[in-house]
C-alpha cells in the first residue's frame, strides 16, 4: 500500500521500490512510498524493522541495493549527504564534543558561501528559537540531555533544509521533558514549514507529531495513514497488535445484513456483531478486534438484545488516576483487557468493580474491526 | 569494619617494594663516595660533576633525544595514518594482511627485527648506493618501524570507540571527508595521538637492541653507551645518570597528574552547573 498523493504534481520526496540488503540480510524490502512538502512523517516500528536504514537512505549514509530516492524531483539515489539538501538530527545527538554550542551549531554553515555576519546572524537567530543563547560559550558536556538535544536540532535547522530527518529524537528525554519537547518541535516545525521525518519505536512519539505514519515491519511497510487511520482502523493484525493494545478473538463470518457482520466466536461459544465496511463471504475465517477502551463494564447485566455482551469475573486490577485498566476472565476461560476513565471521584470501595467482581462487558458494533490478514 | 585488612596491606607494601626499591637504592647509591658501586664509601655527590664533564655522555643523550624527536614525530603521522585506514576505510583487499603486518613488530623478538633491519639496509646499500653508511637514519627509520606500530594501536583503540556518528554529523553537514577529518575526527582523537607520540618517544628513547644492529661507528646512542658501560662493571656516575632520568620522569609524571586532576575537577563542575541550570 502506497501513501496517496494528493493533487497538484509530483510529491516531495518519492522512494521507489527501494531494497537494501546487507549480506543476506534485508535490512529494507521493495518500500515504495510519497511524502508531501510540509508534511511531518513518522516512520514508526520496532527495532530492526529497518525504518533507521531508510532514515539513512534518505540522508544518503547508505546507498540502496536496488530502487530510486528522488527528493524534490531529483534522484538523490547516489548523491553522497554533503551534496543533498538534507540534513539529520542523530539519535545520539552527534554533538561535536570538542566544540563550544555556537561552534556546533555554526559549523554547518562554514561550506556555505555567505558573509560572516549573516551567518552569525543566522546562528543567533536560531539559538533564540531553541532558547539556547545563554549556553551559547558552553562545551556540549556542560549542558543537560535535554538541552543537548535543542542544540542538535538547531544544528540540523540552521543549514535551512529542504527536509530534516530525526532519529529517535525524543529517545534520551525523560517522560516530562518528552511531552514538552514534543509540542515544541511539532511547533518548529509549523513555523518554519520544513519537511520532517522522524524514526521512532514509540507509538505515542508517532501519534502526537506526526501528519502521517509509516507502520514498518520486517523492512516492509505495513500501513499508512493519519493517527487515527492507523489506530482506529489497522489493515492487519501486526498493525492493530503494535499500535496500542488490542483484545482479538478468531471465528468465521456466519452472515452479513445491513453493513453488519455476524462472526461466530467457538472459543467465546457466542457471536458477536460488527460494522462490515467492506463486503465479506460468508463462512470466511476473520478475526473480531476491538481496543480495550472501547469496551463499557458494569456489574449489572445490559437488557436483553444488546449486542456483543460478555459475562466474566474481574480477575485484576489496575489503578492508573485517570483510568483503570481491568483484566477479565470472561466464562470461557478467555481474558480481555478492559480500560474504563475513572469519571467520577471516589475511593477504592466506590469503583465500578472490584476483585472477584462478577461483570458485564459491552461494546458498540461499529467499535470492533474485521480483520483477514 | 575495624579489622585491618592485613594480607591486603602487605600485598600493597610488597608490590611497592618491588616497584621501587631498586630504583631507590640506585638513586641512594649514586651519592656514593666510594669507586664501588656496591660499597657504601661516604656521601658524595662529584659523580654528577663527572657526568655533566663526559663529553661521551653528553653526546650520546643528545643523539638519543634527536632520534627519540624525528622518530616519534614520524611514526605518529604514519600510525595514525594506519590506524584511520584500519578503522574507517571500508573493508579492502588485503586489509587483514596489512593489520597483521602492521602489529607484527609487538609480537616478534627483537632480535629477529633488528637482524632483518640491518639485512634489509645492508642489500639496499649494495642495490641502491643508500644508505651509504650506518648511523642517524638508520636508527630512526628502525625505530619508526617498530614504534608505528604502538601508535597505530592506540589509534586505532580510540578510533573504534569514537562515535561514528559524529563524522557522519559533520558530512550531513556539508563537510567533504576530508574537512571531516581536519575539523571533527583529528581533534577529537588528539589525546590519542598525542599519547601514541609519547609512548613512541619513550620506546626510541630507551631501546638498546635493535639500536645496535642498525647503529654504525661514531652513532652511539645513550642506551647503547650505558650498556656499553656496564659491562665494564657498573660506576656510580652510571647511577647519576641514571637517578636524573628517574627525577625528571617523575616530576614530568606528577606535573601531568595535577594537570588532569584539575582538569577533571573543573569537568565534574560543569557538570554539576549543567545540572543545576538543567530546565
Amino acid at each position: 500500500m502506497t501513501g496517496q498523493t494528493a493533487g497538484e504534481g509530483r510529491p516531495f520526496i518519492r522512494i521507489e521500490g527501494v531494497t537494501k540488503k546487507f549480506g543476506a540480510f534485508t535490512a529494507v524490502d521493495n518500500v515504495s512510498l510519497d511524502i508531501e512538502k510540509g508534511e511531518f512523517f513518522a516512520l514508526l516500528g520496532g527495532s530492526g524493522c529497518g525504518k533507521t536504514t531508510l532514515l539513512r537512505m534518505l540522508a544518503g549514509f547508505e546507498t540502496p541495493t536496488a530502487g530510486r530516492v528522488f527528493i524534490d524531483g531529483q534522484d538523490m539515489t547516489t548523491v553522497p549527504p554533503y551534496d543533498r539538501p538534507v540534513n539529520m538530527m542523530f539519535q545520539s545527538y552527534a554533538l561535536f564534543p570538542h566544540m563550544t554550542v555556537e561552534k556546533n551549531i555554526g559549523y554547518g554553515l562554514k561550506h556555505e558561501k555567505i558573509s560572516v555576519a549573516e551567518r552569525q546572524e543566522r546562528v543567533r537567530s536560531i539559538l533564540d528559537l531553541v532558547q539556547l543563547t545563554p549556553f551559547a560559550g558552553r562545551k556540549p558536556h556542560q549542558i543537560s540531555g535535554g538541552q543537548r538535544q535543542r542544540v542538535a536540532l538547531a544544528r540540523a535547522l540552521v543549514k535551512q533544509p529542504k527536509l530534516l530527518l530525526l532519529d529517535e529524537p525524543l529517545g534520551a528525554l525523560d517522560k516530562k521533558l518528552r511531552e514538552h519537547t514534543q509540542f515544541e518541535l511539532a511547533n518548529i516545525q509549523y513555523k518554519l514549514g520544513i519537511t520532517f521525518v522522524v524514526v521512532t519505536h514509540d507509538q505515542e512519539e508517532a501519534m502526537t507529531l506526526a501528519s502521517r505514519i509509516a507502520v514498518m515491519d520486517k523492512g516492509v511497510v505495513r500501513q499508512i495513514g493519519t493517527a487515527s487511520g492507523v489506530y482506529e482502523f489497522p489493515n492487519s493484525k501486526f498493525v492493530a497488535g503494535f499500535i496500542g493494545s488490542i483484545n482479538m478473538f478468531e471465528g468465521r463470518i456466519s452472515g452479513v445484513a445491513d453493513g453488519l457482520a455476524t462472526v461466530e466466536v467457538p472459543e467465546l461459544a457466542t457471536s458477536m456483531k460488527a460494522r462490515a465496511d467492506r463486503p465479506f463471504a460468508t463462512g470466511s475465517a476473520i478475526t473480531v478486534a476491538v481496543r480495550p477502551e472501547k469496551i463499557s463494564i458494569a456489574r449489572s447485566a445490559p437488557p436483553e438484545g444488546t449486542p456483543n455482551v460478555l459475562a466474566g469475573v474481574v480477575q485484576d486490577l489496575g489503578y492508573f488516576g485517570k483510568d483503570s485498566l481491568y483484566r477479565v476472565k470472561l466464562d470461557g476461560g478467555t481474558i480481555l483487557s478492559v480500560n474504563s476513565v475513572n469519571s467520577r471521584r471516589g475511593l477504592e470501595h466506590e469503583r465500578v468493580a472490584e476483585w472477584e467482581d462478577r461483570v458485564w462487558l459491552q461494546f458498540e458494533p461499529s467499535s470492533a474491526i474485521l480483520l483477514q490478514e | 569494619m575495624n579489622r585491618k585488612p592485613v594480607f591486603l596491606y602487605s600485598c600493597l607494601c610488597f608490590g611497592f617494594a618491588f616497584f621501587y626499591v631498586p630504583i631507590l637504592s640506585m638513586i641512594f647509591f649514586s651519592f656514593n663516595k666510594s669507586r664501588l658501586a656496591t660499597v657504601w664509601g661516604g656521601f658524595s655527590i662529584e659523580w654528577y660533576g663527572k657526568l655533566f664533564a663526559n663529553a661521551q655522555i653528553l653526546k650520546a643523550a643528545l643523539l638519543s633525544l634527536e632520534i627519540a624527536l624525528l622518530s616519534a614525530t614520524l611514526a605518529t603521522i604514519l600510525g595514525t595514518m594506519a590506524g584511520l585506514a584500519l578503522s574507517r576505510f571500508r573493508r579492502f583487499r588485503g586489509r587483514t594482511l596489512f593489520s597483521g603486518f602492521v602489529t607484527a613488530p609487538l609480537i616478534m623478538p627483537e632480535v629477529i627485527t633488528g637482524i632483518s633491519m640491518l639485512m634489509m639496509f645492508i642489500l639496499m646499500a649494495e642495490w641502491i648506493g643508500w644508505p651509504g653508511s650506518r648511523g642517524f637514519t638508520t636508527i630512526t627509520l628502525a625505530h619508526i618501524t617498530f614504534s608505528m606500530t604502538y601508535v597505530t594501536t592506540v589509534v586505532q583503540s580510540r578510533l573504534s570507540s569514537m562515535d561514528v556518528s559524529i563524522e557522519e554529523a559533520a558530512m550531513d553537514l556539508g563537510s567533504r571527508p576530508w574537512q571531516v577529518l581536519k575539523d571533527i575526527t583529528l581533534p577529537v582523537i588528539s589525546p590519542a595521538i598525542l599519547s601514541g607520540w609519547l609512548l613512541a618517544f619513550t620506546i626510541s628513547l630507551d631501546d638498546v637492541v635493535i639500536s645496535s644492529f642498525v647503529s654504525g661507528p661514531g652513532t652511539t646512542t645513550l642506551p647503547i653507551l650505558i650498556w656499553s658501560k656496564v659491562k665494564l662493571g657498573v660506576t656510580p656516575d652510571i647511577n647519576a645518570l641514571a637517578a636524573i632520568i628517574v627525577t625528571v620522569v617523575a616530576v614530568c609524571v606528577a606535573i601531568a597528574g595535577v594537570v588532569m586532576y584539575r582538569q577533571e575537577q573543573r569537568r565534574e563542575r560543569d557538570v554539576q552547573m549543567a545540572l543545576r541550570a538543567n530546565n
